[in-house]
């Protein structure tokens, strides 16, 4: 028997039921199109974090007060008042593989100006605060070092907060603002950032001073976070390091589980965060390879109703001379036909429904070569596969049985 | 005797049903030779249909010798058997058994597809030439839905026809025919027969359709009861004109 003849009588035997065989498809096409949509989904949010890494400075690292003991007692993270400005100091005097340095203070409150008033936070900062978080000033100035050791009540603001509460046709520069019942002077507009990955409207904000956030708005003596840069993206590691040990001496600290302070790296925040993205790709995945699967079996049931629903035809076609494994061959390439098509399909429609959900809901989506190939080849299995079972018992059919069944 | 297309000798077949074992054929003894038109008549249960399923090589005899065309069938397998039936045999069933939703020329095509040493052009040609031997070449690209229940048969006939077998063997091929298409029939197996040379064996109950086959071999409890000439045999054209004007089919 040669496979070119076999190939025309199992195309011929679906052409005769053509909406069966696009049912039949529908399973396999809605499984490869969701595998191939849903890996492109979780691949794009992923990419959309590493770029957004990039953008935020990678040799990012900071300090954040960890939990301490109060004669016996843990604190929670929050309530932690550890770091100090002299911690800040002996860091900067010490470390040799940090670029710049600043505290990090912030509290959130309502911003008022005339009879508009807005929520937002407010972060103070030294004059390297604003390159360290890579913000930009698109106008006005930056607060000067007199400034800040003398609590001067002067701001920066960000485009979301300028647009809500100034009106058009307003220059902010000049203008004073109230905030928490502080008047601050805006003396500078930052440039516009956007959201970050993670939704947060980084335009939404206030900066000044760290003296006057600290000590006009919150009265504390502590600062909250320590924000360093890294000299480059390789030397994050050795500050990571320096930052420790240069907190644990200042902190007298002996062991590492003593810790009353946390040091962190955008690198690593990314890694956790791109991780979560890894879980939730494998997780969406997994949910499209089971509607995979059960397009498969869908393509299984088919085959073997139709086995059934065929005996006569298996009859007639073993007494005119078909053998066992001519039936068996047909049915198995009905069956591979019928999921290699239905996953062709699936790809075409796996691409389409990427660009779609990329273009109207603003989703970054990648789509990966390895993830097509892979349905395609596991669509081809699932053919061989479902499809051997009602194949082998069309083989093992009687031919006399088959020819008198009803 | 080495004109026999079909020797039987001896050919028993039991069959085990329960604790019962049921003898279709208990010791059958015949031999149709080349270019004979026979008719296998009996009842049910005579054993009649287990001695064409024997002849047909879709069942094996439990004991004694059937050689078909000289080769002895007691001996092969599955799919020996299988390839002997696409060179040797051409099977008309009563239901017909085409194909639905396939065309004329593709249901007669089909017994070419499991010839690998037919080719396409080879295998278009060889239908076309047995469907105009069936008077059908008008309707070759008509489903079996758009055919009447003579055509159907006459599609089926053609089918059987189209790998040049040495013998056709026909299972009730009228039984679903009314009297006026079976005789229709019937004058085509003559045809068949007289005109090109064809051996048919035809499995009936029906005297009427036995008394235009040339020899009647009659059947009855798993023996062969009588064989018997039918002497002048009758022309099933002389047949269909007896029978009343306007008794046709549409």
């Amino acid at each position: 028997m040669n496979y070119v003849n076999l190939m025309k009588i199992a195309k011929n035997a679906l052409m005769r039921n053509k909406f069966r065989a696009f049912l039949t498809m529908l399973g396999i096409i809605i499984g490869v199109a969701s595998v191939i949509a849903m890996l492109a989904i979780g691949q794009g949010s992923k990419k959309s974090i590493q770029d957004q890494m990039s953008s935020m400075g990678s040799n990012l690292v900071f300090i954040m007060p960890g939990s301490q003991q109060r004669g016996g007692v843990m604190m929670g993270n929050s309530s932690s008042q550890s770091l100090k400005l002299v911690d800040m100091e002996a860091i900067r005097l010490q470390s040799t593989n940090i670029s710049a340095i600043s505290p990090e203070v912030r509290t959130s409150g309502q911003v008022v100006y005339g009879n508009s008033n807005w929520p937002t936070s407010i972060y103070g900062g030294n004059t390297d605060y604003l390159s360290i978080r890579k913000f930009g000033l698109e106008s006005g100035r930056l607060f000067t070092e007199r400034e800040i050791t003398t609590l001067a009540k002067v701001c920066l603001i960000g485009k979301t907060v300028v647009s809500k509460i100034f009106p058009k046709g307003v220059d902010p520069i000049g203008q004073t603002i109230r905030f928490k019942d502080i008047p601050l002077k805006v003396i500078g507009i930052l440039s516009e950032k956007g959201e970050n990955s993670f939704g947060q409207d980084q335009d939404d904000m206030l900066i000044a001073p760290y003296t006057t956030v600290q000590r006009r708005l919150l009265a504390i003596d502590y600062i909250q976070t320590i924000l360093t840069s890294a000299i480059s993206e390789a030397r994050t590691d050795a500050a990571i390091n320096d930052l420790q040990t240069i907190m644990r001496k200042q902190h007298k600290i002996s062991k590492p589980e003593d810790d009353d302070f946390r040091v962190m790296s955008q690198a690593e925040l990314v890694k956790t965060f791109t991780s979560i993205s890894d879980i939730l790709t494998t997780l969406l995945g997994a949910i499209a390879g089971i509607s995979l699967l059960v397009g498969g079996i869908g393509i299984m049931n088919i085959m073997y109703v139709s086995v059934t629903e065929r005996t006569r035809e298996i009859g007639l076609r073993m007494s005119i001379g078909g053998k066992g494994r001519d039936i068996l061959m047909q049915f198995l390439i009905e069956s591979t036909m019928l999921s290699v098509v239905g996953g062709l399909i699936g790809i075409g429609l796996g691409y389409l429904v990427s660009a779609v959900v990329g273009t109207m809901m603003g989703w970054p989506v990648v789509i990966m070569t390895q993830s097509v190939v892979l349905s395609f080849l596991v669509c081809a299995a699932i053919g061989i596969f479902f499809g051997w079972y009602p194949a082998k018992k069309a083989s093992n059919l009687n031919p006399i049985d088959a020819l008198r069944y009803e | 005797m080495a004109n026999n297309i079909i020797e039987v000798s001896n050919l028993k077949k039991y069959f085990q049903v329960g604790d019962l074992t049921v003898q279709a054929l208990k010791g059958v003894n015949l031999a149709i030779r080349s270019g004979e038109f026979v008719a296998i008549m009996g009842t049910s249960g005579s054993g009649k249909s287990t001695m064409l399923n024997i002849l047909g090589c879709l069942d094996i005899p439990t004991a004694g010798d059937y050689k078909l065309d000289g080769v002895s069938v007691s001996g092969l397998n599955r799919n020996q058997l299988a390839e002997l039936r696409n060179a040797k045999l051409g099977f008309v069933f009563q239901s017909y058994n085409l194909l639905s939703r396939t065309s004329a020329l593709e249901n007669v095509e089909l017994p070419l597809y499991y010839n690998s040493s037919v080719k396409a052009k080879e295998r278009k040609e060889r239908a076309m030439a047995a469907l105009e031997a069936v008077g059908l070449t008008d309707r070759i690209h008509h489903m079996p839905n758009q055919l009447s229940g003579g055509q159907q048969q006459r599609v089926a006939i053609a089918r059987s026809l189209v790998n040049d077998p040495v013998v056709i063997l026909a299972d009730e091929a009228t039984g679903n025919l009314d009297t006026r298409t079976s005789y229709e029939i019937m004058e085509l197996f003559q045809r068949l027969n007289e005109d090109h040379g064809k051996t048919i064996v035809f499995v009936t109950h029906e005297p009427d359709i036995a008394r235009l086959t040339s020899r009647n071999i009659i059947f009855r409890d798993g023996w062969v009861v009588k064989e018997q000439m039918t002497g002048e045999k009758v022309s099933a054209a002389e047949m269909l004109k007896s029978l009343p004007v306007g008794d046709h089919e549409v």
